[in-house]
């Protein structure tokens, strides 16, 4: 009886408009199976990312007193290293007058400090080639052409505004989040 | 199909197992009686190494990784600890670093042996995609071992690695911080290298199975590259190749012994010795030799995303070669036009290898831009061109008739369809 019952339903549904319908319901079956897959590897592809702690740890305080005019520093932070660059008068105005369309990734100094403290330079100190650490806060470290960074990985230079200006590099040295807290000290993150 | 398989084994208790698990027959099948070509060099020894080396790897690591400790704060010591406290940890270390150097040196003649013996065309191109994903990932799982022992080497190769992916527009930062679990390579980036270093060679071994049950099913190819016609024409894989493949075992372990006993730490870096140091990147980062030629390729592009795309593209190539390549005759031996161009690409492949080690500037920037070209020029170019250009020698009736009978040229039609089906 039941065998019946199913080659009439099979027949139906080979000649009648049964097909669309059993289509249909697969594709509805294929579409869930695909969002409860999609639902379980979330987890799994987002339990790599950042964690709360490392992004808790997200700020770091500096002292600038310290600091002499023509010396840079290397400060930690999310792990990175922040270079923080007291500039002298004749630095601050190399890097004020370069013509800003002849630059690879244009930006104006006055655009990577902060309104009346362009004393200081601050920047994440990653090469944008392929990440490694710009020499240049060293006395005895070699400063490019420019008198800013230099990378010893593929020689890209920067200048004294952390701007690429030769070498495979792409951009400029990052400007991180930070603000001044009071005229020696700054918050970075 | 339902019911016991017919075992002919004699021992009952084999046969009683075989009965209801065919292992035994399948040893048998595949490795003992297994129908393998008779005119086989030493070249066909080193798939069989790269076996050997592949669980010389899993049994070192796994003793290794009971003395290891994934942490930045004390990596570095604890493999230290491993070289002077361990018992014969000096050796377990180093047979597992430099087995890395010979797995890839044995890796990369077996590919050499496909590319001069055409074993990658048709029948066999599935079985050679699927080595092309082995040597993927081996390449994975090498670089993340590497990151492990977190010295100077391990981390600034770690960070220039994963920042290829920055070249990638809009999503390229999202996927470096995803693949570091952090804003730099930090001790969520150890811990999960440590963890699929750990998987990724359980991985291989299973690839490689399918690898092999893809090469049982067309059989191997031979150094005349064509198929056999018939009984007289292969030998059991046992005890013929078994002891061929054992006296290749031997060469292999007696190069392996004198890298690890003589000059252990030859094929490494110094920096590797020296601590991870966030802040101070070595004055050159160099990754190990076996990636030097892709580097190279990398370096030479002043585009930060063609570089990148261009180190992808060159293991891309491989993936497609048995398309590329439209000459219808497998074996390098007949066809002398390209039997010449494959060393050309093999010495292209050292000079990539030489700049790769090299500063990127100057002459050998130049050299370096000229070997990548003809990289490419050697898979897009040459070898489709050649296959249609080159006037092949007359191949032998059989693998039997060369030795028989010297080789002569085929009767008519031969040189239309050169290589025949079985
Ligand atoms: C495909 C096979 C494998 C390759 C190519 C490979 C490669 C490497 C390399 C190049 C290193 C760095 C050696 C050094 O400079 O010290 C390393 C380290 C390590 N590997 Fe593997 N490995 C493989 C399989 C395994 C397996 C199966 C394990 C088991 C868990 C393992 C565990 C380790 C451990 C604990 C270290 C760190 C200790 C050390 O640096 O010597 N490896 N591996
Ligand atoms: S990482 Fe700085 S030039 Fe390449």
């Amino acid at each position: 009886m039941a065998d019946t019952a199913a080659t009439t339903a099979n027949t139906a549904h080979e000649t009648g408009a049964g097909v669309p319908k059993r289509d249909f319901m697969k594709l509805l079956a294929g579409a869930g199976a695909a969002v409860g897959l999609g639902a379980i590897a979330w987890p799994l592809i987002d339990s790599m990312n950042p964690a709360q702690d490392v992004l808790a740890m997200s700020s770091t305080e500096v002292d600038l007193k310290p600091i002499v005019a023509g010396q840079a520093i290397t400060v930690l932070w999310r792990g990175k290293p922040i270079f923080v660059r007291h500039r002298t008068a004749a630095e601050i105005k190399e890097a004020a007058d370069v013509n800003v369309s002849e630059l690879r990734d244009p930006q104006t100094d006055a655009a990577r400090v902060q309104k009346g403290h362009d004393t200081w330079l601050v920047v994440v100190g990653i090469c944008t080639h392929l990440g490694c650490v710009p020499l240049g806060n060293k006395p005895t470290d070699p400063r490019g052409e420019y008198g800013g960074w230099y990378c010893p990985c593929h020689g890209s230079q920067y200048d004294t505004s952390g701007r690429i200006r030769k070498g495979p590099a792409p951009l400029n040295l990052a400007v991180p989040d930070y603000a001044f807290e009071n005229d020696t000290k700054i918050k970075i993150g | 199909m339902v019911g016991l398989h017919k075992s002919e084994f004699a021992n009952p208790v084999v046969n009683w197992i075989d009965q209801r698990l065919p292992l035994f027959s399948m040893m048998k099948n595949e490795y003992s009686s297994f129908p393998t070509p008779k005119n086989f060099n030493y070249f066909w020894n080193f798939g069989a190494l790269a076996m050997i080396n592949l669980m010389i790897m899993v049994a070192t690591g796994v003793f290794l990784a009971m003395h290891y400790t994934p942490n930045t704060a004390m990596a570095f010591d604890s493999v230290e600890r491993i070289m002077r406290d361990v018992n014969y940890g000096w050796l377990l270390r180093y047979v597992h670093m430099n087995g890395a150097s010979m797995f890839f040196i044995v890796v990369y003649i077996h590919i050499f042996r496909g590319l001069y013996y055409g074993s990658y065309k048709n029948p066999r191109e599935l079985l050679w995609m699927l080595g092309v994903v082995i040597l993927l990932l081996m390449m994975a799982t090498a670089f993340m071992g590497y990151v492990l022992p977190w010295g100077q080497m391990s981390y600034w190769g770690a960070t220039v690695i994963t920042n290829l992916f920055s070249a990638f527009p809009v999503v390229g930062e999202s996927i470096v911080t995803w693949l570091w679990g952090g804003f730099s390579v930090d001790n969520a980036t150890l811990n999960r290298f440590f963890s699929l270093h750990y998987l990724l060679p359980f991985v291989i071994i299973a690839v490689v199975f399918l690898h092999v049950i893809a090469l049982h099913i067309t059989g191997s190819n031979n150094p005349l590259g064509i198929e056999p016609k018939g009984p007289q024409d292969t030998i059991p894989f046992h005890p013929y190749y078994t002891i061929k493949d054992s006296v290749g075992m031997c060469v292999y372990l007696t190069v392996f012994a004198i890298l690890v006993f003589f000059a252990p730490n030859f094929l490494g870096h110094p920096d590797n010795y020296i601590p991870a140091n966030p802040l101070a990147t070595p004055a050159d980062v160099v990754p190990e030799w076996y990636f030097l030629p892709y580097y190279a390729i990398l370096r030479s592009v002043p585009n930060k995303l063609i570089g990148v795309l261009m180190l992808f593209g060159s293991i891309g190539v491989m993936f497609i070669l048995p398309w590329l390549d439209t000459s219808p005759v497998r074996s390098a031996r007949f066809r002398p036009i390209y039997r010449q161009l494959i060393w050309v690409f093999v010495i292209d492949c050292l000079v990539l290898g030489y700049v790769g080690a090299k500063p990127p500037q100057g002459s050998i920037l130049l050299i370096g831009r000229v070997a990548t070209a003809y990289y490419f020029l050697h898979y897009l170019v040459i070898l489709p061109l050649l296959g249609k250009l080159e006037r092949p020698l007359p191949l032998p009736e059989s693998i039997s008739q060369p030795v028989t009978r010297g080789g002569g040229p085929l009767p008519a039609g031969a040189a239309a369809t050169p290589m025949e089906k079985v």
